[in-house]
């Protein structure tokens, strides 16, 4: 029973995962893309590549902006935490070497012990979103149910891909529940809040081309 | 009696809304809005509402939430939730006491300072998602009874403050030989084709500061100027329409004024000190027009005497030497750029300079603009609790030793005298053309 579920989760719904993620993805880009020609021809008339750049650029770079600074706490975490989230999934030594024996295909992996720590990080950020949106009341306010429930599927499969890793009791039963948790958030993020991921170059290069070129100021 | 806490609405009721109110349905409510949302709610609005990830890194521009205690209702995503969400989850099913207490928040609790965007890290644009509320507003005629006197005004006059054609004429006379008391000859040019200027003004102007035009006549005689203002509508560049949502409005009066400086063959149109009015020529108005930028070449008053300074057609006979510090206006300063150019004229222009922290791009709103104050006496107690950190803000320049606040912007100007008499603060608001007019050899 277990090896079926194992099987399973481990082979087809790999698959589905994948499908979905991108195919979703492709799915939200066109059609805010033709919504956005029918509805919001100001974004492609205003949108100007230098700076959209200049804009991404401040954005993406650690206490680039003035709040960046106003906030340095939430910044280290925030770099840090989305930093470990994108490198661990894909330069963990034991996903590279799946990716070896199915297509063998590889790419140099991260020491394990790196990634453990990285693992740790995600998982300690992850704990300090947490707690902001229980302890400052801005936060408080505007979190529902949902972000909640986003920050654990964010957070779950890093909590049980260190569980596995270090066999801690029932290993085999939480890699399952790894496996699983880890394609339920890459199936989630073009469906939720988490399409932040695929619409933040455009917001923000949006912005930074009506602040750049129109009014000529900064917007960071 | 019940103690009031100063950050609480309408004790004055607003006629505008509450009339405005009783005549919905939710039925009706729901089929203005799905139209509304089908006919104009584009990518824009599904992508800012999505993004957000309700991380409250906004709450911190926005000098509502910081004045009041930081109450996060005053945030701009908590503003955002409360008005606005419920609208999109519901697909426009709302009751008539929502809309009402919406078309509050929208209209009087965001000047529309656009200072969240540069707090935001997607850049989500608060402003536009309010003025998406005001124009469901607009639509369902849930609209403060105040500015929506001012956008009947635009509509049946073409300026802002029911001002005729011929009280228009008769005040630029007036002004001319007010001025020729001072300066021998010195011409208001009206209707002169041909002429290189275009000045234009706001509503207000002729009606309240009709010095101002004096002014501006003895500066542009100063510099050898050849400029001119018409006899027809046109002259007026505000826009409380932009501010009420009447996008259709908004663009009949940007027509009516790029027409009037193209009928005189003028040159390039400069507008007086004003924020608002600046931000609906260079930016917005023409939009609606089909301009992506304005059809002829528009610069704002800062611009104007940064120009007359550089190319030192102006000369300073003694410089100003009270301490001034400069409050940077967010439709000319977040919404142009004009901040250094501001500094410039001032440095020409006076002898001490105070900076107020922060400035430029980072300045706090004065409290006024967007149309907040133009919502009237039911508000003005919000608007001047919602600018305790501008008053701080002012407060701190004055320790430094600043005695003037200059800015250059007639909704900053009458938001900072409210802010400045409200916190009993010891400074005087001046227009830079104050300044200059003060300073220069005529
Ligand atoms: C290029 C990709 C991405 C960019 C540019 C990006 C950017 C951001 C930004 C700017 C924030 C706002 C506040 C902060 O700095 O924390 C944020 C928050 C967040 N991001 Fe991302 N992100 C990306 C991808 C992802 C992905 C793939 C995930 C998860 C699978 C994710 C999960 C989160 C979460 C959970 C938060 C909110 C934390 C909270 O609850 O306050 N991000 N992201
Ligand atoms: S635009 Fe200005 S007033 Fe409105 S929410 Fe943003 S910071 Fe506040
Ligand atoms: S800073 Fe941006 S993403 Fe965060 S709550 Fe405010 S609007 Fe939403």
């Amino acid at each position: 029973m277990m090896h079926e579920i194992f099987s399973f989760v481990r082979g087809p719904m790999v698959w589905i995962a994948f499908t979905v993620f991108t195919v979703g993805s492709l799915y939200r880009f066109i059609s805010m893309w033709r919504l956005a020609k029918k509805k919001d021809s100001v974004v492609f008339n205003y949108f100007s590549f230098f700076y959209a750049l200049r804009s991404i650029g401040h954005w993406i770079f650690p206490f680039a902006g003035v709040n960046m600074r106003k906030h340095p706490a939430m910044t280290v975490v925030a770099f840090l935490f989305h930093i470990c989230l994108f490198v661990v999934p894909i330069f963990l030594s034991a996903h590279v070497i799946m990716f070896k024996e199915s297509w063998n295909i590889s790419w140099r992996w991260l020491p394990d012990p790196a990634a453990d720590i990285m693992v740790m990080i995600v998982i300690v950020c992850c704990l300090f979103f947490w707690g902001r949106r229980i302890f400052l009341k801005e936060v408080r306010y505007l979190t529902s149910v949902s972000d909640y429930l986003i920050l654990a599927a964010v957070a779950a499969p890093f909590i049980s891909g260190l569980w596995a890793y270090h066999q801690w009791t029932a290993f085999s039963a939480v890699m399952i529940v790894h496996i699983i948790s880890g394609e339920i958030l890459l199936m989630i993020i073009p469906f939720t809040k988490l399409s932040h991921m695929l619409f933040f170059p455009f917001t923000r290069g949006y912005m930074g081309s009506e602040f750049g070129a129109v009014r000529h100021a900064k917007d960071w | 009696m019940t103690k009031q806490s100063p950050a609480n609405i309408a004790t004055i009721p607003d006629e505008g809304i509450d009339k405005g109110g009783q005549r919905l349905t939710t039925d009706q409510i729901t089929r203005v809005i799905s139209r509304h949302l089908e006919e104009e709610g584009g990518a824009r609005l599904k992508i800012y509402m999505e993004t957000c990830v309700h991380c409250g890194l906004c709450s911190d521009a926005c000098h509502f939430y910081l004045s009041n205690d930081h109450d996060p209702k005053f945030s701009p995503a908590g503003k955002v939730k409360q008005a606005l969400a419920p609208i999109i989850r519901k697909k426009g099913r709302v009751s008539v006491d929502f809309i009402k207490k919406a078309s509050e928040i929208a209209f009087t609790e965001c000047n529309l300072c656009r200072r969240c965007v540069m707090y935001c890290p997607f850049g989500i644009n608060i402003a536009y998602l309010m003025l998406f509320i005001r124009r469901i507003c607009h639509k369902l005629g849930v609209v403060p009874q105040y500015i929506q006197d001012t956008a009947h005004s635009h509509s049946a006059t073409m300026n802002q403050m029911w001002v005729k054609e011929d009280e228009w004429i008769d005040t630029l006379h007036w002004q001319e030989d007010e001025a020729r008391d001072e300066i021998e000859n010195l011409r208001i040019p009206l209707e002169k084709e041909g002429a290189d200027i275009f000045y234009s003004v706001i509503g207000p102007e002729p009606k309240f500061r009709a010095q101002l035009i004096y002014q501006a006549a003895v500066i542009m005689n100063a510099a050898g100027m050849d400029w001119t203002m018409p006899a027809t509508s046109g002259w007026d560049n505000s826009d409380m329409c932009m501010y009420t949502g009447d996008e259709e409005m908004v663009a009949r009066l940007k027509k009516v004024h790029f027409e009037a400086a193209m009928r005189l063959k003028t040159k390039r149109i400069v507008m007086g000190e004003c924020g608002h009015a600046f931000r609906s020529v260079h930016d917005v108005g023409n939009r609606y027009l089909g301009w992506k930028m304005s059809p002829l070449s528009v610069i704002h008053a800062i611009e104007f005497y940064y120009e007359l300074f550089r190319d030192r057609k102006l000369r300073v006979r003694q410089k100003y030497s009270i301490p001034v510090t400069l409050h940077d206006p967010c439709n000319v300063v977040r919404g142009g750029g004009l901040h250094e150019l501001a500094r410039y004229v001032i440095h020409e222009t006076c002898s001490r300079f105070v900076e107020m922290h922060p400035n430029r791009e980072h300045n706090y709103c004065c409290g006024a603009g967007g149309g907040v104050i133009n919502c009237g006496p039911p508000y003005t107690k919000k608007r001047e609790s919602s600018s305790k950190v501008k008053a701080d803000q002012l407060a701190d320049a004055m320790a430094r030793g600043a005695k003037v606040i200059i800015a250059p912007c007639h909704n900053c100007h009458s938001g900072l005298e409210d802010t400045v008499k409200h916190y009993g603060l010891d400074m005087e608001i001046k227009f830079l053309g104050d300044i200059i007019y003060e300073c220069i050899y005529k």
